[in-house]
């Protein structure tokens, strides 16, 4: 097997040199190598990873992008990118001996073409910023993850990021139409047009998701929508979490396609309830929230639908918004979820695995058993239309044992996903978090094949090393601790 | 299934470093593309039938030799469909066929193009190896999204063994709507129309007339058309007419001695231009048809110039350029993809990396 970019990477200078190398390119306002200050740097939104680079670069344009990419290529220093640090798989993790390459100030909306429906923005723009830029047109930007008030589009493009409405508007890879960026060696790439395809190969597909490990991104132009005329949204209860499971099945078999199906169980409907007080029925197992947008004819007729589906599957109750303030408090809860989490206990570790819809039941099942096996609180909230699911397992760091224990059984929730059918990360990426379940869901060949994808785009080895993808030596190892708890043994894989 | 697997890997393997293979489905599509006349072919039709499918998970897994017809035809039995309308061009169409060439027929406007329901593949490479990428879930961003990648690939990176597409319920309602106005006319309102809230599915010009697909919830669909106006096509000759412009049989897809079918991906907004008043204009105006004599080959640096890109489709070729270039950066990270998964040569040379 050949040996991976990120085993033989080591910089060919000093720490001070580097920086040195550092204030030659940047103003020193664009530049933070002083340890205090870099402590703001140390996680992204998963901050049970910590790690201190050794700088961090605020380039203002393009050009110092570029300045930055060649000398960090020259010196072999590896490079990290970073949007605004929302992320939750530790993507942005510095490298201890690295460049964060935060694209924060690079935040200016560039154009926005009402008649083309297009708006071309850098990467430090927030999500939210377009749809609020888009809406005198009667426009918007559809991914909407629940940090986007506050996370960026390069980091969107990053992670290939999802939201509350991705099963009818799809994810970023759905709603990028070109990145301009460069190559880990500063060259110039366009991926994707603005013509309805490209020639050539997908690189667009590859270089969204590919968490930073591809290319720096330094434009995007994204698809702006029609804002849909209406929206109204189904709060349902249910006395169990698998019929509340098999209505979303029923409500796709009818050939409904919701604007959102999102579910929570009891543990999160009551901590999302204390919290924003959104009027979730408390004695219910489950509770669906069921969106319908478009046409005010069209959201009667489809809510009617749904409401008929419901009620069949036997919801004990359910209810519609009256109005606009009523379906944003339905919602209010759903997306406050994470902090009402954080809310009833010190600390919450977020699982993201996907699986086939028709596995939420024995999933859920499975997941009350770890409870019990760890001694954990387990919170489940799902993207329930594309069985996404956001389990949040509830912990308390200052307690001895207690994060390997929540990080055991984030493992073990991951690892069923692929069972399952399905996959361990749905949308918040892989990061440094779940690199050792990628040894669960690829063979050391897919493995090998991911490899040889980063260094056809990145062949120096320097966009965000160590990352997304695991080291055969490293699945190797994993795979050992994994036979010792009597689990998914890795017979193929040779071992070092 | 596993053991023709292991004998097209055999096959795939005693070739390299000796001859190059084309793989080949249905055929249905040989013509698209390079041409590289010393590639044998390697025939993958056998690799046939669908592996899974549950309609309620909005899931299709099927091996690639499967009829695009027979797929088809299962997914109607249940009111869903592909929602990118493949083209056939014969009726021996396969879905990895589809997925190689990864064309997308007139509904592209309104519901997206076939890469974006390719959810994951298992392929056979140029070195032998069996890889599964991306898989049978809406949400999944584990390693790099290699499953697109193979969208378009036109057999350049290894033998589409299985995919997995997402597919959508039917719409409830259609209409097709026709209307006569200019080309730059038809660009300017498909455009206007395209950012209000409208069930569009499709849009067309040519000749003078406009013809607007219409899909989705009855009420909707039942408000543009009454908001619209325009002709209303009867139900069976709208069907016949996008099933027409979905496998190119308008006249303005029939070439003459010496002629070249020049396609035309432009940004939508894009004006007619003065001289190509005969064009077709699909995808509301992102994609267009042209009949050109073969020594006229200023159509790559046109559409460059309005930021699009241009292809010789069908026609003479006299051995030029098929497919727009690409810049210096871009092919070499294409020649390194080229050599990740094919690294002998062994596939025939239907994308050219120059």
């Amino acid at each position: 097997m050949a040996e991976t970019p990120s085993d033989s990477l080591s910089p060919t200078v000093s720490r001070e040199a580097f920086v040195a190398e550092l204030r030659r390119l940047l103003p020193e306002d664009a530049l933070i190598h002083d340890e205090a200050e870099l402590r703001a740097y140390e996680c992204d939104g998963l901050s049970a990873f910590r790690e201190l680079p050794w700088a961090v670069a605020l380039p203002r344009s393009e050009e110092e992008v570029v300045a930055l990419l060649q000398t960090c290529h020259r010196l072999r220093v590896p490079v990290v990118p970073r949007g605004a640090g929302t992320g939750l798989s530790g993507g942005a993790l510095p490298h201890p001996q690295g460049l964060v390459l935060s694209l924060a100030r690079l935040n200016r909306i560039l154009a926005l073409d009402p008649f083309a429906r297009t708006a071309t923005v850098q990467p430090g723009v927030r999500n939210l910023a377009i749809s609020e830029a888009a809406a005198p047109y009667g426009l918007y930007y559809a991914p909407d993850p629940s940090s986007q008030i506050a996370c960026t589009l390069g980091g969107n493009v990053a992670e290939n990021s999802g939201g509350v409405h991705c099963l009818k508007y799809g994810l970023t890879v759905h709603n990028v139409l070109r990145v301009r960026g460069y190559t880990a060696a500063g060259e110039p790439v366009v991926f994707g047009s603005l013509a309805p395809d490209a020639p050539g190969y997908d690189l667009l597909a590859l270089a969204i998701g590919s968490e930073g490990m591809l290319a720096v991104v330094t434009e995007i132009t994204v698809k702006l929508l029609p804002r849909p005329q209406t929206a109204r949204c189904i709060l349902a209860a249910f006395d169990s979490v698998r019929a509340a499971g098999e209505a979303v099945a029923a409500i796709i078999a009818e050939g409904i396609i919701p604007a959102g199906l999102e579910m929570m169980d009891q543990g999160a409907t009551i901590a999302a309830e204390d919290f924003v007080h959104a009027g979730y029925p408390l004695q219910a197992a489950a509770v669906l929230l069921c969106e319908s947008d478009g046409t005010p004819e069209e959201v009667e007729e489809e809510i009617a639908r749904m409401g008929a589906v419901l009620e069949r599957c036997g919801a004990t109750e359910w209810r519609v918004s009256r109005d606009e303030e009523e379906r944003l408090r339905f919602w209010a809860g759903r997306k406050a979820a994470f902090p009402a989490a954080g809310r009833v206990s010190p600390d919450y570790y977020c699982m993201d695995g996907t699986i086939p819809r028709k596995a939420l039941g024995e999933m859920l099942e499975a997941i009350a058993e770890m409870e019990r096996e760890y001694g954990l609180r387990c919170l489940n909230v799902f993207h329930a239309g594309d069985g996404n699911l956001h389990p949040l397992i509830l912990f308390d760091a200052n307690q001895p044992g207690e994060w390997e224990r929540a990080e055991a059984f984030g493992a073990d929730i991951l690892e069923l996903s692929v069972r399952l059918g399905g996959t361990v990360t749905g949308e918040h990426g892989v990061g440094m978090e779940k690199i050792n379940q990628m040894c669960v869901q690829f063979s050391p060949v897919e493995l090998e094949a991911f490899f040889q994808v980063k260094a056809a785009f990145d062949p120096a080895g320097i966009l965000n090393p160590g990352k997304a993808i695991p080291t055969l030596h490293r699945c190797a190892e994993y795979g050992r601790m994994r036979v010792s708890r009597g689990k998914l043994p890795f017979a193929e894989l040779p071992r070092f | 299934m596993n053991a023709i697997v292991d004998r097209l890997r055999e096959q795939v393997l005693e070739a390299c470093g000796r001859r190059r293979l084309e793989i080949r489905g249905g055929g249905s599509k040989s013509w698209y593309g390079a041409s590289d006349p010393e590639a044998e072919p390697l025939e993958v039709g056998m690799l046939s039938g669908i592996i899974r499918y549950e309609p309620s998970e909005l899931v299709l897994t099927a091996y690639g030799g499967t009829p695009l017809a027979e797929v088809e035809a299962l997914l109607a039995q249940h009111r869903q469909w592909l929602p990118f309308s493949p083209p056939h061009f014969a009726d021996s169409a396969t879905i990895g066929g589809a997925v190689a060439s990864g064309l997308s027929g007139p509904t592209r406007w309104g519901h997206g193009a076939l890469r974006d329901y390719v959810l994951g593949v298992r392929v056979l490479d140029g070195q032998g190896r069996v890889l599964r990428f991306g898989g049978e879930v809406m949400k999944n961003v584990a390693g790099y999204d290699v499953s697109r990648l193979f969208a378009g690939s036109l057999g350049t990176l290894g033998v589409i063994l299985e995919v997995s597409l997402k597919v959508l319920p039917l719409p409830p309602a259609t209409r097709t709507l026709r209307f006569a106005c200019s080309q730059d006319e038809a660009i300017e309102r498909f455009n206007r129309l395209a950012g209000q809230p409208l069930p569009l599915s499709a849009g067309v010009w040519w000749q003078g007339e406009m013809t607007l697909g219409l899909a989705g919830a009855r009420a909707a669909v039942e408000a543009a058309a009454t908001r619209l106006g325009g002709e209303v096509l009867p139900e069976e000759a709208a069907r016949v007419f996008w099933e027409d412009v979905r496998e190119q049989r308008l006249p303005a897809w029939k070439l003459q001695e010496g002629e070249v079918l020049w396609r035309l991906a432009l940004p939508p907004t894009t004006p007619a231009w003065a001289d190509a008043e005969d064009a077709l204009v699909e995808w509301g105006g992102g994609l267009r048809w042209l009949r050109r004599p073969a020594a006229d080959d200023s159509w790559f640096e046109r559409a460059r110039a309005v930021g699009g890109h241009a292809m010789r489709w069908r026609g003479a070729r006299t051995g030029g350029r098929v497919f727009a270039p690409r810049g210096a950066a871009e092919r070499a990270i294409e020649a390194r993809l080229k050599a990740a998964f094919d690294p002998d040569g062994v596939f025939a040379r239907r994308l050219p990396l120059e």
